[in-house]
């Protein structure tokens, strides 16, 4: 436990740099940004804008997550990733629940079956080794 | 619903955001999963209520079938199976992905998305990018799953002019996307999706085994750089905030598992790491002489000891020795011995790969140490046991500056009074670099199979 305390100050001047570093990226990436703003407008769909402010700010979110993810559970993190990433299943619902019987629809629904192997079969492998986890 | 849904989706994103959060310890970390269980609910059962989604019954059967599938691989899977199973189920993303796409393209009514032939051009772009990316996912990870599963060749397959050829495809992928774009016809849809096909296959073939972790982990960023691609294109923030996070979370994840091994990310996509070092490595091994012992020494110095520091590696994953490895741990603790396990990072063929078999095993996680907890504990360490591992113990990566592993972080086990070392002979490890701790006075090999070996010591302590 002390070890861990003792390397605070270092990991935490660590953090720091690492969102300095962040923060020039994010001044790069708003550069970029206002640019596909204006060119997106010209097409008339403000969407791009709003996605990529969700996109940009999600990515912080996840990294500042997901370094304090304890390294002794970088496999069941990696599960839990794969599960929710199926969440795509959600463009997949839309596409077999509201096309006509045809292309679109079989597609969607091929994309349900794999999707939902995804969903159960990460999550159940997480569960399962969370569980193993055990103290003294 | 039109409004309420936006909102349900933000609980998601949430849920998954706490998901991540609670794997900061064993303990938090179940009551994440369960977040990240309603998160997926939630996302599911509003999409579901959406008024566009009117027809039920193949959603239900594709869910019972896909989820059915899902539950019984999963519980079914051997835990030192779980690198393949991994890659596996991140090739799946990607397909979906790819479906997801195929019929957003050909219904994008349905999506508002535009009419058929008369999609937004901000839409084209960003669904050829998400198509391109799932697809060079799926195909990525089958190959991955494929080295992992010993179907495929673990070395790498090098020919010349092979970075040529796919800067000319990813060129070619580029001009694809262009070209789709202006003309929305399907036929340059496919097109994308058969070359990102082929990419993928090609940027993981020349990629060796032991580059697996990291390649595990960057599939595992890819998949989520899909989801957001979908995302954008289909205008749900709930697909871009999840892509972003597990793209986020596999990136870091590849940065660490660079990190130990001192590579660039670089030079591990561009691969043909463990393929020509292999005959180099052999050469200069007949003139040294290694101290090769029985279980039965093995058995009389670890009994002695009174710290053992145990260094498993991949070796023990294949061997499945993490049961007879924890019978022994448990037999010197009860002789007062103090019992510890040393992880490096990149130990086994996905990051916390051994954390999770040990774990399989009983071992209690707060005996489990990272490298730079343990790592200075050497120098006061009775017996290191060291079993299935090897690169990772050499020490040339710190004082030979021309080993192809020199400065990657490794454990110091040679500063302990005694080395036993697990091995089944003598040869190179997976990187194919010679191992001068074969060959130290303090050093003892013990040349057979990870399992028995630890068995047999077992058998003698008793």
């Amino acid at each position: 436990m002390s070890d861990t305390q003792q390397n605070l100050p270092e990991n935490a001047a660590q953090l720091a740099n690492a969102a300095k570093d962040l923060s020039e990226m994010a001044a790069t990436l708003a550069v970029q940004a206002s640019d596909l703003i204006q060119k997106a407008g010209t097409h008339g769909d403000g969407f791009i804008v709003t996605g990529l402010t969700v996109f940009v700010l999600a990515c912080f979110v996840g990294y500042y997550v997901v370094w304090r993810v304890t390294p002794a559970l970088h496999s069941p993190l990696m599960g839990v990733t794969n599960a929710i990433s199926s969440v795509i299943i959600v463009g997949a619902l839309i596409s077999v629940g509201a096309s006509e019987i045809g292309f679109s629809k079989l597609m969607g629904f091929m994309a349900v079956v794999l999707a939902s192997v995804n969903i159960f079969g990460g999550f159940i492998v997480t569960r399962r080794m969370l569980h193993m986890f055990k103290k003294k | 619903m039109e409004t309420l849904a936006p909102l349900a989706y933000l609980i998601a994103s949430i849920c998954f955001i706490m998901a991540l959060r609670g794997l900061s310890g064993p303990e938090t970390a179940r009551q994440g999963l369960v977040y990240g269980m309603s998160g997926m609910a939630i996302a599911i059962v509003t999409t579901l209520l959406l008024p566009i989604v009117s027809s039920y019954g193949l959603i239900i059967v594709g869910i019972a079938i896909g989820g059915s599938i899902g539950a019984v691989i999963a519980k079914k899977i051997e835990m030192t199976a779980l690198p393949q199973l991994v890659a596996a189920f991140h090739s799946l993303v990607g397909l979906a992905a790819v479906f997801v796409a195929a019929a957003a393209f050909h219904d994008p009514v349905s999506f508002g998305i535009g009419t058929a032939g008369d999609i937004k051009i901000a839409s084209l772009i960003e669904m050829s990018i998400g198509t391109a990316i799932g697809a060079v996912t799926f195909t990525g990870s089958v190959i991955a799953w494929g080295k992992l599963q010993g179907v495929i060749p673990g070395k790498p397959i090098i020919f010349n002019g092979q970075h040529a050829l796919n800067a000319l495809l990813g060129i070619l992928l580029l001009v694809l996307i262009i070209m789709m774009c202006v003309t929305q016809s399907a036929f340059y849809f496919w097109a994308i999706v058969l070359l990102a096909l082929v990419i993928g296959i090609m940027i993981i073939v020349p990629i060796g085994g032991a580059d697996m972790p990291v390649i595990v982990s960057m599939l595992n960023s890819y998949s989520g750089w899909a989801a957001a691609g979908i995302g954008f294109t289909l205008h749900n923030n709930l697909l871009i905030i999840t892509g972003a996070l597990v793209g986020a979370s596999g990136a870091i994840l590849s940065y660490i598992m660079c990190k130990g091994m001192n590579r660039s990310f670089f030079s591990v996509i561009l691969g043909g790491f463990g393929g020509e070092q292999a005959s180099g490595g052999a050469q200069d091994m007949g003139d040294r002489n290694a101290n090769i012992g029985s279980a039965e020494d093995a058995a009389y110095i670890i009994k002695n000891a009174s710290s053992v520091v145990i260094v498993p590696g991949y070796g023990m994953a294949v061997a499945q020795a993490q049961h007879a490895l924890r019978e022994m741990a448990d037999l010197l603790k009860a002789e007062g011995v103090n019992v510890r396990y040393a992880i490096h990072p990149v130990a086994g063929r996905m990051p916390g790969h051994m954390n999770v078999l040990l774990a399989e095993a009983n071992v209690p996680y707060d005996e489990v140490l990272e490298l730079e907890d343990i790592n200075r504990d050497f120098s006061q360490t009775d017996v290191v046991y060291v079993i299935g591992a090897n690169d990772i113990t050499n020490p040339a990566a710190k004082n030979d500056s021309t080993s192809p592993i020199y400065g990657m972080p490794v454990l110091d086990v040679e500063k302990a009074k005694t080395v036993l070392f697990v091995k089944r002979s003598l040869g190179s490890g997976y990187a194919g670099i010679d191992n001068p701790l074969f060959y130290a006075d303090n050093t003892m090999m013990l040349l057979g199979d990870a399992k028995k070996m630890t068995e047999d010591i077992l058998k003698s302590l008793e």
